[in-house]
């Protein structure tokens, strides 16, 4: 088994009729990293909450990880998201708990004991250069930082596969480009990653594959 | 750069070891929720110290009550024992013969003392008491019977009380046998109604409670949506998401069921000095109780109990509502 993402004639159909996503097939290999783009509205999202376990398709098999996720039960949705990070445009981050604390929470929800904890939220803060501002608030940080926050918590799990919907949105290009150097360090410690983006120049700076939905339907590159 | 099997074996190790550390981890988890939803109790402490005190006040009423109908009942049953039956004698029967009676009636079973007031005895005393004296020398003779005041035996109930009094009525010299028993029976009625309603109020107010603390919680989760949302997102399990609102029941329990002692002290603080003297025209045998080691406890257990109800009916119904989009 080489892809950590298969899309198998996928549609979805919101309720109220809007197809967002037409007979979608598509891989990522185990250890790939590859941009997500296309126009707002394109369907990026919805196959990101697809993944994710926030929606489910109307027709059409979502295999991850080799779990076939129509297996998996609203019951274990939990368990099955411990395994995939996910990353948003709008950080959602916890405003009354420390750097520290939010980072610590995917740890605390699978019940590692105390000392693990410590040990790797350190290790993911310094991996995203915020190692000094573990007892800050996210309130007090810049947009970039609190980005950076997001990223580490959402790889202080080990996830298998890495979402970032957006990340860079907020961000001005600089900030951007930080952003997207991160993602490229954490590909080469083996994670795969899918990133959705509108961020078409800062995409073909990158040497990396490109998924491109319009309207709902795959483009061929 | 480790390859892909590398990370799988990676993950494994550290599964196990979250495995190895899951016991202790769960203890610690529950230990820092309990702290935790303090915690988060704190932080709002107007709302949480409202709904505390508003808790304490419903479960101190019921208490109260049961209290006080305790004490009464305990009144009741220390009168019932002072109860006296008066038997008022003929007329014509001689001083000798009524005190003889008197004598007499100690041999029954039922008759703890007699004591015989002869006529003359009589209105000495009532002339005394009245300030009568002039007028009833004025009327010439006695009106007043002899009586022969007999004390039934302690715990003899009620209905044997009324079974004595009626035999003795019938006693060939006796004019009338007579307890004045019916304002006693009212009272026991009443501290039975008082009884009743302290059960029908105590659970109405526990159904206040648990509206209240749901109530509470259901407002503590609608404010947590967009942190719950995300917890949902990072994989939280629902009963991970529910254990510092159920812990935040506990505590609104706990901490109400203190209030509530606390007002029960103070307002027998409030009383405290006309209960004395209450005490005290008992000569000191009747002390007032309070609700006891095992009323503290049960009152506490209410608490709690309440407490968790409102919380896990409101809890599960509001946390599946929502969901991250
Ligand atoms: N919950 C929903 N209910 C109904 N329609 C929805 C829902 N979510 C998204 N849509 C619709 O589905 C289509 C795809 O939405 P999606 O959010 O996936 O687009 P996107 O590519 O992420 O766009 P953007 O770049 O603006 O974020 C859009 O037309 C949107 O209006
Ligand atoms: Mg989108």
């Amino acid at each position: 088994m080489t892809e950590i993402v298969a899309f198998d004639n996928v549609v979805k159909r919101y309720p109220g009729g809007k197809l967002a996503l037409d007979r979608v097939s598509l891989s990522l290999a185990r250890g790939e990293m590859a941009f997500l783009t296309g126009h707002s509205g394109a369907g990026k999202s919805t196959l990101m909450k697809l993944i994710g376990l926030i929606e489910r398709p109307t027709r059409g098999r979502v295999v991850i990880n080799g779990t076939d996720l129509a297996r998996v039960s609203r019951r274990q949705v939990p368990r099955y998201r411990q395994r995939v990070g996910l990353i948003f445009q709008n950080y959602n981050l916890l405003f009354d708990r420390t750097v520290f604390d939010n980072v610590a929470l995917p740890l605390v929800i699978r019940g590692q004991a105390h000392r693990d904890i410590t040990r790797r939220v350190r290790a993911a803060l310094d991996t995203v250069g915020l190692l000094s501002h573990e007892k800050k608030f996210p309130i007090t940080l810049s947009g970039g930082e609190q980005q950076r926050v997001g990223i580490a918590r959402a790889v202080v799990n080990r996830p298998h596969l890495l979402l970032a919907d957006e990340p860079t949105g907020n961000l001005d290009p600089e900030l951007s480009a930080d952003i997207m150097r991160l993602f490229t360090r954490l590909n080469e410690t083996g994670t795969s990653i899918m990133i959705a983006t509108h961020d078409i120049d800062l995409v073909e700076a990158m040497r990396y594959r490109r998924i491109v939905l319009d309207h709902g339907h795959l483009e061929q590159a | 750069m480790p390859t892909a099997s590398g990370q799988r074996d990676m993950r494994t190790r550290l599964a196990d070891s979250a495995a190895a550390d899951s016991a202790k981890g769960w203890a610690a988890a529950h230990a820092r929720c309990l702290l935790e939803s303090l915690g988060r109790l704190s932080r709002r402490w107007i709302a949480s110290a409202l709904t505390i005190l508003v808790i304490g006040i419903a479960l101190a009423l019921p208490s109260g009550l049961f209290v006080v109908v305790k004490n009464m009942d305990r009144l009741a049953g220390q009168w019932h024992q002072s109860v006296q039956i008066s038997v008022y004698l003929d007329n014509d029967l001689a001083p000798e013969a009524g005190q003889q009676l008197a004598d007499d009636l100690r041999d029954d079973k039922r008759v703890d003392k007699t004591q015989f007031v002869s006529a003359e005895q009589g209105l000495d005393e009532f002339k005394k008491a009245s300030g009568f004296g002039a007028a009833l020398d004025a009327l010439g003779n006695n009106p007043l019977p002899g009586v022969i005041q007999v004390t039934p035996r302690a715990n003899l109930a009620p209905a044997a009380v009324g079974e004595l009094v009626a035999a003795l009525g019938q006693r060939d010299t006796v004019a009338k046998a007579s307890l004045d028993q019916a304002w006693l029976r009212r009272l026991t009625a009443i501290l039975d109604l008082l009884s009743r309603a302290s059960w029908v109020i105590g659970l109405l107010l526990s159904a206040a409670v648990v509206f209240i603390v749901g109530n509470t919680i259901r407002l503590d989760i609608e404010n947590r949506r967009q942190e719950i949302e995300v917890m949902k997102l990072l994989g939280a399990s629902d009963a991970f998401i529910r254990r510092p609102f159920l812990y935040s029941g506990l505590w609104y329990g706990l901490l109400g069921a203190f209030v509530a002692l606390l007002v029960l002290g103070v307002c027998r603080l409030a009383l405290g000095g006309s209960l004395a003297t209450l005490v005290s025209s008992y000569d000191g045998a009747l002390a007032i109780q309070g609700l006891g080691a095992s009323g503290v406890l049960w009152l506490i257990l209410a608490g709690l109990g309440l407490g968790w109800v409102g919380c896990v009916i409101t809890v599960n119904r509001e946390l599946a509502a929502i969901e991250p989009r």
